[in-house]
């Protein structure tokens, strides 16, 4: 699966770098003490070179539908203290116990090519999550805590073959807030089971210290680009729900907004944004009237949105530079299939 | 001994318990600001000054605030100057998501989408401060200039807001809000207050905007109903800038030269104002005249009472549907103050003002206008303002005075 050629990789550098001694465990009190370490590697997640060579504490996980970010690629782990339970609610969302982190490696390149940018890190912490950026020096010898965040130039090579030159964004703290924000609170966005895909020679044992709230949740959501795991709707709205409901909820950032992609989404249908006029979106209408118009992706803010690059336009506000064409086309074709009134 | 040394454990104890003591984050201008400026709007704490220098202070990206507390100090809204003319993310220029912040003293010039937004930020002060689209009235501008939202105390004291191809000063979703001595100019809309409760608008001056101030109410939003607005004192004045606001958006709707615009609200007061040079109308009272389906909303006008405002020239340029037939009509002028009608005498929309009223006659806000029944109308009725004074905590006054 391509999905594991990253991990792959990084498990065979660690298979060939054997004969050097273990990553050492992870530094529990850097993740729970109130500090903000300078340096990634106070943490101890990685023996390196970059984020090679996880301590083996750390479980590695994909997204079935997963956010999108400029096509970089991501690699995922979860740290829980040993002998701490997690707990899912109802619904399948992971709630992690004091002295957890969520870790996320952005960067470039399939396999033995990838090339770390930076890894942000979710921690923890008694009085919630804390959000810090780290971004790789030029040896990948460690990452420096970047609270303010950066931008970076990257090169990178598009599917159809060509390259293009962006200028990648790594955000500042509170930007990490505004996406994983409910309530004002820092809260985790992907963990949610059905959408969790656990590497396989890690996943019964992680799965065995979820306490489920019922029947435990498979993780057999909708692969946004795999017809095989679900209809176009279920695979619009999982994609909706990654791309743009960590915001477009009613506790989110875009709150205000009344447009609500989550998952009680089609509780309302205007709220999903159907016949949904914009209230703040100036010349982010396009000037189309609905966000979404059925039968009329042309028509709809939703795609002028999606398929700009413009500040003021584009949507989501932070986190891309470049138009994901595919999902683009995805929620376009979605639109074209809802029936008109 | 042993008692000093009990004497400074407590004192150890005090020293614990309060906030680290305020401090003055100083950020110049020049090279590397976005990452300096940033960084101190991270790193500061509760009762902390980020002091900006004087100069240009040119990003790349959309700065935030959130941590309670901060006040943003620049040296003038002509000496400090945040421009975002090469932004390349972010929905707006400025963010604020937290308490107790206030800005002041700086300048916020050319974002790509709202220039400065505090969401769910109670008691923020806006004081002293420029925002400007510096090409002038352009569809391309962003949309808000001051954009308070999801707040409770919200007071907006001697800003100037250019440019906004939507609305100047804007209040969504708020309660308990003061916009004051403040100038708003080729805007779309100069100030607007919508899905509010509880704003006193006061002492500003609305000119050359496409819509001088509008207190606004939309369906499908988290607060609704708007109510108990008081616009008084104001200069709304030459109103005649073409609307350029991008289609779609409610403002896209607000006839150029239109004085106070009140739509689907109740409890709202219009007095002391000086209107002049206002094309369309001085004050315009209707319904939400588009379709929704939002079995929560009240679509129309109740409990109007306009007083003791003076009415310059008006209504010679009338810029909405069958406006040029009812300036025919009606002496060559559409009358400076216009009423929908709907809910008629039970709508209790009453003036005292010395000047006729036009009443469409309609039965229903989103009635055709080629179907209402206009005529002059007397709007007999209690008109004295009877609202109470809004009045922000006391911290917040203190820290512009």
């Amino acid at each position: 699966m391509k999905r594991w050629g990253v991990l792959g990789a990084v498990a065979a550098a660690a298979l060939l770098a054997g004969a050097l001694p273990d990553p050492a465990s992870v530094n529990d009190s850097a993740i729970i003490e109130p500090a903000f370490p300078r340096k990634l590697s106070e943490f101890r997640f990685f023996a390196g070179p970059g984020a090679t060579r996880p301590t083996p504490a750390l479980v590695a996980y994909s997204l079935r539908t997963p956010l999108f970010s400029d096509y970089a690629e991501k690699q995922r782990f979860v740290y829980v203290p040993d002998g701490e339970r997690i707990s899912a609610d109802g619904r399948g969302r992971l709630a992690f116990p004091v002295g957890s982190a969520l870790i996320k490696t952005f960067g470039y390149g399939n396999g033995k090519a990838f090339r770390p940018i930076e890894t942000r890190v979710l921690l923890r912490r008694a009085n919630g999550w804390e959000a810090l950026p780290y971004v790789w020096n030029a040896d990948l010898s460690d990452a420096d805590l970047k609270v303010a965040g950066t931008r970076l130039p990257v090169t990178l090579t598009l599917s159809d073959g060509t390259s293009t030159q962006i200028s990648y964004a790594v955000p500042n703290k509170n930007q990490c807030k505004e996406c994983h924000s409910s309530s004002g609170n820092i809260v985790p966005i992907g963990p949610i089971a059905a959408n969790m895909e656990i590497a396989p020679t890690s996943a019964a044992a992680f799965r065995a210290r979820i306490d489920w709230a019922g029947s435990p949740i498979r993780a057999d959501g909708p692969v946004w680009n795999d017809p095989a795991t679900g209809s176009l709707d279920q695979r619009a709205r999982a994609y909706l729900m990654v791309n743009c409901a960590h915001c477009h909820n009613p506790t989110g950032s875009a709150s205000n907004s009344g447009l609500f992609l989550d998952a009680d989404a089609g509780s309302s249908r205007t709220a999903l944004g159907i016949y949904k006029r914009p209230v703040a979106a100036g010349r982010g209408s396009g000037g189309h009237e609905f966000a979404i118009e059925p039968g009329q992706p042309a028509r709809s803010i939703m795609i002028h949105r999606m398929a700009s690059t413009e500040p003021g336009v584009a949507m989501p506000e932070v986190g891309r530079s470049l138009v994901h064409e595919e999902g683009v086309a995805l929620i376009r074709q979605w639109i074209s299939s809802l029936p008109a009134d | 001994m042993k008692r000093n040394f009990a004497v400074s454990g407590s004192l150890l104890l005090t020293a614990l318990a309060m906030p680290a003591s305020a401090k003055d984050m100083a950020v110049a201008a020049g090279a590397g600001a976005q990452e300096r400026l940033q960084e101190a709007l991270i790193l500061a704490e509760p009762g902390d000054v980020v002091t900006l220098g004087e100069g240009r202070f040119e990003l790349t990206d959309g700065l935030s605030l959130d941590v309670a507390g901060v006040t943003v100090r620049g040296a003038g809204p002509d000496k400090s100057v945040l421009s975002f003319k090469g932004q390349l993310a972010a929905g707006e220029g400025l963010l604020v998501t937290s308490d107790n912040v206030v800005l002041r003293d700086f300048a916020v010039e050319d974002s790509k989408g709202d220039a400065i937004k505090s969401k769910g930020a109670d008691n923020i002060v806006y004081h002293n401060i420029r925002v400007e689209w510096t090409g002038g009235p352009k569809e391309t501008n962003g949309a808000y200039g001051i954009y308070p939202v999801e707040s409770q105390n919200v007071l907006i004291d001697s800003v100037l807001v250019i440019g906004a191809s939507d609305a100047g000063i804007y209040v969504g979703q708020s309660r308990n809000i003061i916009v004051r001595d403040s100038v708003a100019r080729f805007n779309v809309a100069g100030i607007e207050i919508e899905n509010s409760f509880d704003a006193d608008v006061h002492d500003n001056v609305a000119t050359k905007n496409t819509g001088g101030i509008l207190v606004f109410d939309l369906p499908n939003l988290p607060q609704q109903g708007g109510h108990n607005v008081r616009v008084f004192d104001n200069l709304v004045v030459e109103n005649d800038t073409p609307n350029f606001a991008p289609k779609g958006n409610i403002v896209a709707s607000v006839p150029t030269g239109t004085g106070v615009m009140v739509m689907a609200n109740r409890d709202i007061e219009i007095f002391d104002n000086v209107f002049d040079g206002n094309g369309s109308s001085n004050i315009m009272i209707i319904g939400y005249r588009q379709k929704f389906d939002d079995a929560k909303y009240q679509p129309m006008v109740r409990n109007v009472r306009i007083s003791d405002n003076a009415h310059g020239k008006t209504g010679f340029a009338p810029r909405f549907d069958g406006g040029e037939m009812l300036a025919a009509a009606f002496g060559g002028t559409v009358p400076p103050i216009i009423w929908d009608g709907v809910g008629g005498a039970d709508a209790n929309v009453y003036s005292s003002d010395d000047v006729p009223v036009l009443n469409l006659g309609m039965t229903k806000s989103d009635q055709p206008i080629d179907t209402a029944q206009p005529a002059l109308a007397k709007l007999a009725g209690d008109a004295a303002p009877k609202l109470p004074k809004i009045v922000m905590p006391e911290a917040m006054e203190a820290a512009i005075r």
